[in-house]
């Protein structure tokens, strides 16, 4: 744990994005995390995606559970609004949120016991109902704040830092949001901020349910030889099926990679995705083949990595239920409340 | 890039910017953490050891150490070394008994001539070795160009007295109010060896027509300083123009203000900009109402029957040539006259050597100045050493300081029957500064503060005294607040490949993104492409072996706050922050057998 906050002098070249802020003003407080976490690491691509997509700090809500994992808002984008809810209850809270204010971003942040255990629920209904969010899961497989359980995703046959070996099947929260409804699905690791920045970007870009898994190292009781959740383990075994750039309208696209290699989405606000294809020929458009493609390298023990599914032209969920436009709080009292005259109506209308 | 060698003491060294721009490499940040602390005669002795005249040069030192500041590139200033070495000075305890004894005497006889700061350091550094010192001066007290040019109201001579009275005080004998007039007389008295730190007393004229008549109304800028320092001058006219623009140019306009110049103007050739006074001397002449006129060439001294009325100049500006040499050329506007009663010409110094016969073997080359060895100050003739302004030219106190240590040094060799060139390594440590997690044995938070100004007398009053120290110096909690500015720098990011992971804690928490894992490279392929792209090439890389997965970590020195937070977000210890400390090698230690 670091005690000392950041010193606040910048270097005299540090700099600035399209709305005039450097990248330590996408910063937050110190984190109390341990030393080497992998959840740091994903705070930190937060930072940088949010600084490179010149988004206003006050025009995000970050909401999230309990856990390691839920405790990292706190350590980025201090200038954001927050909500720190209870354990595995994000998804509605950031549903609510969202039906009330269409106008903000919303990075829902949860970690594998908040969401693939007592939230799993939430979990589901929040990407079935189409939310218009990007959700970041940071999974390390164990339960670190009450020293090192397996959780649900910790894989079958791996062992904790006593040797134990776990029995159940692991759940994979990329399976399930594929076949729940989320129109962006991707899986990416701590330690790779070149793929896991990106994604951050095009989720947070993304119109409708976004979901990343992002594998995050637990130095203290998950990064042991038997783990399959380590930094070694993951670099081993990662077979990322792309890379990814997101590329803002307002940039023009350079890019050096034979066409024939590369594949443009462009989403429903002019960002257009270029992925380039590593290896193998993975079309990110299929999702049936999709989740097959994942079920098989599973079965292989690799753990696939990219953006697994994009589906840029899904509607989200304020279409779904013809939501006002207009933020709640800004329609004023006599619209909200339109008096018992409308009541009697409404109830008239319903006799 | 190949793995930096981080081995040795070069590497470490150059990190600590201070100590690698001091000439006598003083272990600055070291000092300033027990000035911190309260140790004021640690940080005394500290700086005893390296600079010999801390007293002094906290007040009048040329500073290179301060432009080198890390924390002038990431801050709007640099840390006040300078005053800050006065307050270990000044707040210090007696520290006589810390001084070391005059050793028993080995038999060996050398002469200083001048007791200037060169001479008085080969004394030191001899003496307590066991040589027998003999110093001459034409002077009737030691302290050379200290005492005589530098005015009392910055350097008051209590200061001279004390830190050369700690030398003399090694049983070295002085001869003062004796000129050495001959070398060759000299060399043939049983000395082993001849040190020459005669400084270089001469003023450069300013021959334009004009100033044989009015001679008595114009004054050469150092030998003025020299009698206003012993009283022979204590007053001047009203109206005074100061020729010049270095630091002699700024102590004789300031005096001249002390002195009963109300109407004391500088005038210079060359540009503001350009000017060789330190730019802290130059605010402090404006700041005494002393304007600057620059881009002006002196052309003509008017006089009246030998009564100087002014001065003519001839308006230039500056133009470079393709190799950047600069020349002066007239703007075409009509000659400008500034009326004034008496002038000082401070336009340069230059070296004599009067004294020393061309006959005897020794060697000048065509500028005046001796052939030496740069490294050993040895001259063509064997026994004779040479430092300080004496020996490559006109300096300042501290190079005065340096060389003579490492004249010292080849005396010492030359008089035991060694090799010059076997000169002895600096002495340096580097050692881990933990204490417990996350608890270092520095305050490794940085303070975010901004210099503190030395506190000053009231104007009014120093202009009316000339004795009269103008500077008070900071009190202790100034002077903690100053020194808790300093950055740590010799507080060393130590990276250790074996037991990184590669979990980017390190990357993420560095507030100045000097860190980078990435794939090797050469090196301006490697700075451009680190998180912050590395432009200051000043500045060295760190570049660490392979790593696990390929690549490198590539930290920039730049502008690294040496805050530890690398180390403290490390699981693994692969980064630890270790002190280095180093002092450069003193007479009469051994160089190491390889």
């Amino acid at each position: 744990m670091t005690y000392l906050a950041k010193p606040k002098l910048l270097r005299a070249d540090a700099p600035r994005n399209a709305v005039g802020y450097t990248r330590r003003d996408y910063e937050g407080a110190i984190s109390t995390l341990c030393a080497g976490c992998g959840h740091d690491s994903i705070s930190a691509a937060v930072v940088q995606a949010c600084f490179d997509l010149d988004i206003e700090p006050h025009k995000v809500a970050k909401l999230s559970g309990i856990g390691c994992s839920s405790k990292t808002p706190d350590y980025f984008l201090g200038a954001s609004h927050g909500f720190n809810t209870t354990h595995g209850r994000m998804p509605s809270v950031l549903t609510g949120a969202a039906l009330a204010n269409r106008d903000l971003i919303y990075l829902g942040v949860s970690g594998d016991g908040d969401s693939a255990s007592i939230g799993i629920a939430q979990f589901a209904h929040a990407m079935r109902r189409g939310v218009n969010m990007a959700y970041i899961c940071e999974n390390n497989g164990v339960y670190g704040l009450t020293k090192g359980q397996f959780s649900a995703t910790a894989d079958k046959g791996s062992k904790n830092k006593r040797g134990v070996v776990n029995s159940d099947t692991p759940i994979d929260l990329v399976a399930l949001s594929l076949q729940l409804g989320a129109t962006f699905v991707a899986r990416s690791f701590s330690g790779d901020k070149e793929q896991l920045v990106p994604l951050i970007k095009g989720a947070l870009r993304h119109r409708g349910p976004a979901f990343i898994d992002v594998i995050s190292p637990c130095v203290t009781f998950n990064n042991h030889a038997g783990s399959t959740k380590s930094y070694d383990y993951v670099r081993e075994h990662n077979e990322a099926v792309n890379r990814l750039d997101v590329i803002l309208p307002r940039d023009k696209i350079e890019t050096s990679y034979n066409p024939g290699s590369l594949r443009r989405v462009v989403q429903h606000d002019g960002s257009v995705l270029l992925l380039r294809k590593v290896a193998v020929d993975y079309d990110p458009a299929d999702r049936v083949a999709a989740m097959n493609y994942l079920q098989e390298r599973q079965t292989l023990g690799e753990i696939v990595t990219g953006l697994i599914y994009v589906d840029s032209s899904a509607e989200d969920m304020h279409r779904h239920l013809n939501t006002v436009e207009k933020p709640l709080n800004q329609l004023g009292d006599a619209y909200l409340c339109p008096g018992s005259k409308a009541l009697d109506a409404l109830n008239a209308s319903l006799r | 890039m190949k793995p930096t060698n981080i081995g040795g003491h070069d590497y470490f060294h150059k990190v600590v910017d201070c100590q690698w721009a001091c000439p006598a490499h003083t272990p600055v940040p070291e000092y300033i953490r027990l000035i911190a602390a309260g140790r004021y005669s640690d940080a005394y002795m500290i700086n005893w050891r390296s600079n010999v005249f801390p007293g002094v040069l906290g007040r009048v030192c040329d500073r290179p150490c301060e432009p080198a500041c890390r924390r002038g590139r990431v801050d709007k200033e640099p840390v006040a070394i300078c005053r800050l070495k006065r307050v270990a000075a000044d707040l210090k305890e007696d520290i006589t008994g810390r001084l070391p004894l005059p050793a028993n005497s080995n038999g060996k006889r050398i002469a200083c001539v001048g007791a200037g700061p060169a001479s008085l350091t080969v004394a030191r550094d001899l003496a307590v070795l066991g040589y027998q010192i003999t110093v001459f001066d034409n002077g009737a007290a030691p302290g050379g160009m200290m005492r005589s040019q530098i005015p009392k109201f910055r350097l008051p001579d209590e200061v001279i007295d004390e830190e050369c009275g700690y030398i003399t005080g090694l049983g070295v004998e002085t001869r003062y109010n004796q000129w050495v007039g001959s070398l060759k007389e000299l060399l043939a008295g049983d000395w082993d060896a001849v040190f020459v730190g005669t400084g270089a007393p001469k003023g450069r004229d300013a021959p334009i027509p004009g100033r044989q008549e009015a001679a008595k109304h114009i004054h050469i800028g150092i030998d003025w300083l020299a009698n206003v320092a012993f009283g022979h001058t204590t007053k001047i006219a009203k109206r005074v123009i100061v020729l010049g623009g270095g630091n002699t140019a700024m102590d004789c306009c300031r005096s001249a203000r002390r002195m009963g110049g109300d109407d004391v103007k500088v005038i210079v050739r060359s540009g503001f900009e350009e000017m060789k006074a330190s730019p802290w001397e130059k605010e402090e002449a404006i700041h005494e109402g002393i304007p600057i006129l620059n881009m002006r060439v002196p052309k003509e001294f008017r006089h009246d029957n030998g009564k100087l009325s002014g001065v003519l100049f001839e308006i230039v500006r500056a133009e470079y040539d393709a190799k950047g040499r600069r020349s002066l050329i007239p703007t075409g506007e009509p000659d400008e006259f500034h009326e004034c009663d008496e002038v000082l010409v401070a336009i340069g110094q230059e070296n004599a050597f009067p004294w020393i016969e061309k006959d005897i073997g020794l060697e000048f080359d065509k500028w005046g100045l001796p052939v030496l060895n740069e490294k050993t100050l040895q001259s063509t003739l064997p026994r004779v050493f040479f430092g300080g302004d004496a020996a490559l030219g006109p300096k300042n106190i501290i190079t005065a300081a340096a060389q003579g240590h490492e004249a010292a040094i080849s005396i010492d060799l030359f008089c035991r029957g060694k090799k010059l060139d076997d000169r002895p390594p600096p002495e340096f440590n580097l050692v881990s500064q933990k204490m417990g997690i996350h608890e270092w044995s520095y305050d490794n938070q940085v303070s975010e503060e901004e210099r503190k100004k030395v506190p000053v007398k009231a104007l009014a009053k120093t202009l009316k005294d000339i004795k009269l120290e103008l500077e008070m110096g900071f009190d202790p909690f100034m002077a903690c607040a100053e020194a808790e500015r300093c950055l740590n720098c010799d507080i060393e990011t130590v990276f250790t490949v074996k037991t990184c992971i590669e979990c980017d804690a390190c990357v993420d928490i560095c507030p100045t993104e000097c860190i980078t894992f990435t794939r090797n490279g050469e090196e301006d392929d490697l700075r451009d492409r680190l998180k912050a792209p590395a432009r200051n090439r000043e500045q060295a890389l760190y570049v660490s072996d392979t790593l696990k997965t390929g690549r490198v970590m590539v930290k920039d020195e730049n502008i690294c706050l040496h805050c530890g937070m690398c180390a403290e977000r490390c699981p693994t210890g692969a980064w630890d922050m270790q002190k280095f400390f180093m002092q450069c090698a003193e007479a009469g230690t051994e160089a190491k057998r390889t």
